[in-house]
């Protein structure tokens, strides 16, 4: 695994400059990942904030090739071009290896773009899809998707007098990629960047279709401190809310922490949950604190027993 | 970038940039609090570099050398990721009127 | 050396395909445009191209990919008709607004609902808006030629925007015709080795950032070169004609002239409706009647100047629309004639006639009654509805 010091060789894959929000997340998905990779990338994105943000006319902060067609289509866009990289690399036009990067949010990912996504995945194209999850449609002002937490307050499922914000829990879109057996699928935080460069890595040393969805807190449409954005998604994976774990081949390889947390010390930090915090709330936060260990029981499950006690 | 725009006739062909040219915009009037950078106390270990949003943190040859504050948005992400102690090598104060650079 | 053969329309456009021989081709199936990419992926698997193919899982993709591929400065081709080419729409502008000469096989077939398979243009004439040339052909010699001519008219700098070339559906894409195929070799020089493009994506040493934000201050100012670049495609298509026609015989243009020179009474229209239309008009000029046809080959660009002048002096003229804008002024081509004519100081009497919708038969019979009604055309209304029950 490339060190800190030798990333910090390579070409910044962005420049500064970009419109993003201070402490936003979704760039530090963007430089971890590619700076892992030792060859050069392609990069697509669907659109969203950081598409928006980071391309600006006549202003682009990518220093790397970098293609935006539509909102619902990474996947799907992302497929031609490699389809293209493919046929002169058959020719012998081209013979320079290059790893494919699309990015989408978590609305082009989980709803409006998971039949593209799914069918570039069951295609096997050699790419790698990170989907840098905020966990709302943060673009266009904080509305639900499919990934947003049960009890969040979006704009379009508030928290009001008669309703605790978010029904639903999220599906599990990670599972839905595993599903695809395909080579690699990771789920990750910005908070760990060892974790996610080398996560990065084994994506970017692998032949086909990969997958990777990284939680990025998203202080606008989760409300707190811009400087609190990598802590924030530490707590994520320290109290379980968001499993850190890769599958190889179908083979799990779960991050433990150290203690598992209650779910509250995720929650209570963020203003899209602090309605949950009032009286009468309770059965909710509590019905949270199961749901998270039921799913964590789960997946836990999905791991084969070791050898001996080392993780 | 000059305040007069390209018409039509000029512009290049296609909704194309050549890229990297946002480091031409600058974002760091955006701040009202920035990082200041205590060199004595670093240790070069990059976390602000690699947690940085805003590509703001300046290194050469492994080694943090400065902040670029004509991007850096002062989110404070680099002096909260600082490991140093006690005292960080990194932090925020106030940004001063005028001071940011254009 | 070029032999003649029998080929459906999709067949035509396969061969077509075949010897253009593509980098890269994402489609997806939908009748009746299916086969042409049924055909094409057999040629793939046996080795027959060169090209990538992308199956992929929808339309959307489809087009999605294409831009994609070709924003690598490939070479690029799909195909698809009607719902199809409707989950296409939100890319199309796109592909034009980014100026990828993607060329599209696409079978003109009507748009749900209620859902139908046949053959009407209203899945065609809607992407009218969207910066696309369009071609349509009147029979399958027609859209073999034209698909090979599309590349070259795409991709010259001139241009450099996506292009479609229709059939008709079932009515060109099923029937064999007898057509006349060039020889691989000489398709392969006439298009003239690879697509030069200026830029691509695979570029990692000159990295460019394609498909941009533009705000207020840019998105006129990067529309409008489409609508230029569509205005020069006028020139361009001419010249390949004429290279085409030089090299293979066949000669083509914006539109088609049948014995309209000294007609006094003419339709319009496009597409295999032509065809029957042409009997129609040889039997009445055998009876003496002055009739004459204008068949729109090239849709967008919409060659307004030359068709205005080529009505002039038609006292009566019937446009056939085989789609409709539901209470507009009449069908999309009758919009765009009555338009191109406002200003002209000598223009004939106008009809339009909507028909043929969801294949509705179109008969000679019925091509008769129109060339009757235009001897009257004075008592007619503006725009009616052609083998429509009441």
């Amino acid at each position: 695994m490339a060190s800190l010091k030798e990333l910090a060789t390579r070409k910044d894959p962005l420049t500064g400059g970009h419109r993003m929000c201070p402490g936003c997340g979704a760039p530090i998905v963007v430089r971890q990942i590619l700076l892992a990779s030792k060859d050069p990338v392609v990069v697509v994105s669907a659109t969203g904030c950081l598409e928006v943000s980071t391309t600006i006319f006549p202003y682009s902060a990518w220093n790397v090739p970098f293609l935006h067609n539509a909102f619902e289509n990474a996947g799907a866009t992302m497929s031609g071009v490699e389809a293209a990289y493919q046929n002169f690399k058959k020719k012998g036009k081209i013979d320079q290896h290059i790893n494919f990067v699309a990015f989408g949010g978590d609305g082009g990912t989980y709803d409006i773009g998971l039949q593209s996504l799914s069918g570039a995945m069951e295609r096997g194209h050699d790419l790698t899809y990170v989907c840098y999850n905020n966990e709302a449609y943060m673009n266009t002002g904080v509305q639900r998707s499919g990934a947003t937490p049960r009890g969040a307050n979006t704009t379009t499922e508030p928290a009001g007098k008669v309703s605790q914000g978010k029904v639903q829990w999220r599906k599990d879109l990670t599972e839905i990629m595993v599903a695809h057996n395909i080579p690699y699928v990771a789920q990750g935080i910005i908070g760990n960047w060892s974790d996610l460069t080398r996560k990065a890595e084994k994506a970017f040393s692998i032949r086909g279709p990969k997958f990777m969805n990284i939680l990025q807190p998203c202080r606008l449409g989760w409300g707190y401190r811009p400087d609190a954005t990598l802590e924030l998604a530490r707590l994520a994976f320290e109290t379980c809310a968001w499993p850190v774990y890769e599958v190889e081949n179908g083979v799990y390889k779960i991050s433990k922490p150290k203690e598992k947390k209650p779910v509250i010390e995720y929650l209570k930090p963020q203003d899209r949950f602090r309605h949950l915090f009032k009286p009468g709330n309770e059965a909710l936060l509590a019905d949270i604190q199961a749901e998270v260990d039921r799913r964590w029981g789960q997946l836990l499950a999905k791991e084969a027993p070791r050898q001996g006690s080392g993780q | 970038m000059s305040e007069v725009k390209p018409g039509w006739k000029t512009l290049p062909e296609g909704d194309i940039v050549k890229g990297g040219t946002a480091a031409e915009f600058k974002t760091g009037d955006w701040r009202s609090e920035r990082p200041v950078w205590f060199p004595e106390r670093c240790i070069h270990c990059m976390f602000c570099w690699i947690s940085c949003p805003d590509s703001s943190i300046v290194v050469k040859d492994g080694k943090m050398t400065g902040i670029d504050y004509d991007h850096c948005k002062g989110c404070g992400i680099c002096v909260k990721e600082c490991p140093v102690k006690p005292n960080k090598a990194l932090e925020m104060k106030p940004e001063r009127e005028g001071s940011c650079q254009r | 050396m070029s032999k003649v053969v029998a080929r459906t329309g999709n067949e035509a456009m396969a061969e077509a395909m075949r010897q253009i021989n593509p980098d890269v081709v994402a489609a997806y199936p939908i009748t009746p445009a299916t086969e042409i990419v049924m055909i094409f992926a057999k040629y793939v698997a046996d080795g027959l191209v060169d090209t990538n193919f992308v199956a992929v899982e929808s339309e959307h993709s489809a087009m999605s990919a294409c831009v994609g591929a070709s924003a690598t400065g490939a070479r690029v081709m799909t195909g698809t008709s009607s719902q199809g080419l409707c989950l296409m729409y939100e890319i199309l502008p796109i592909a034009a607004a980014l100026r990828l000469p993607i060329v599209m096989c696409d079978v003109n077939r009507a748009i749900s609902g209620p859902i139908n398979i046949h053959c009407d243009h209203s899945d065609t004439m809607a992407a009218r808006d969207f910066g696309w040339l369009q071609i349509f052909s009147e029979d399958s010699q027609e859209a073999y030629d034209s698909l090979i001519q599309a590349i070259r008219i795409a991709e010259d700098p001139r241009v450099h925007l996506p292009t479609m070339v229709t059939t008709d559906g079932f009515i060109i894409s099923h029937c064999l015709d007898r057509i006349e195929i060039v020889e691989d070799k000489e398709v392969k020089e006439f298009i003239g080795g690879d697509r030069k493009a200026a830029n691509s994506l695979l570029d990692v040493k000159k990295p460019v950032s394609v498909g941009l934000l533009d705000l207020q201050d840019y998105y006129f100012e990067h529309r409008l070169p489409v609508a230029e670049a569509m205005k020069n495609s006028k020139k361009v298509i001419l010249e390949v004609a004429e290279e085409f026609a030089k090299k293979f015989g066949r000669k083509y243009g914006l539109y088609e002239g049948y014995k309209l020179d000294d007609a006094e009474i003419a339709i319009v229209a496009l597409g295999s409706t032509c065809g029957t239309a042409k009997v129609v008009i040889d039997e009445l000029r055998a009876k003496g009647i002055k009739a004459g046809m204008l068949k729109i080959r090239v849709f967008r660009p919409f060659p307004a100047e030359e068709i205005a002048q080529a009505l002039a002096n038609v006292k009566a003229v019937a446009v056939l629309d085989r789609s409709d804008m539901w209470a507009g002024q009449g069908g999309q081509v009758f919009t765009e004639i009555r338009s191109a004519l406002f200003e002209a100081v000598k223009k004939p009497q106008l009809l339009n006639y909507i028909y043929g919708l969801g294949g509705r038969e179109i008969d000679q019979p019925m091509l008769r009654s129109v060339f009757t009604a235009l001897q009257s055309a004075e008592k007619q209304p503006l725009v009616q509805y052609l083998g429509v029950r009441e």
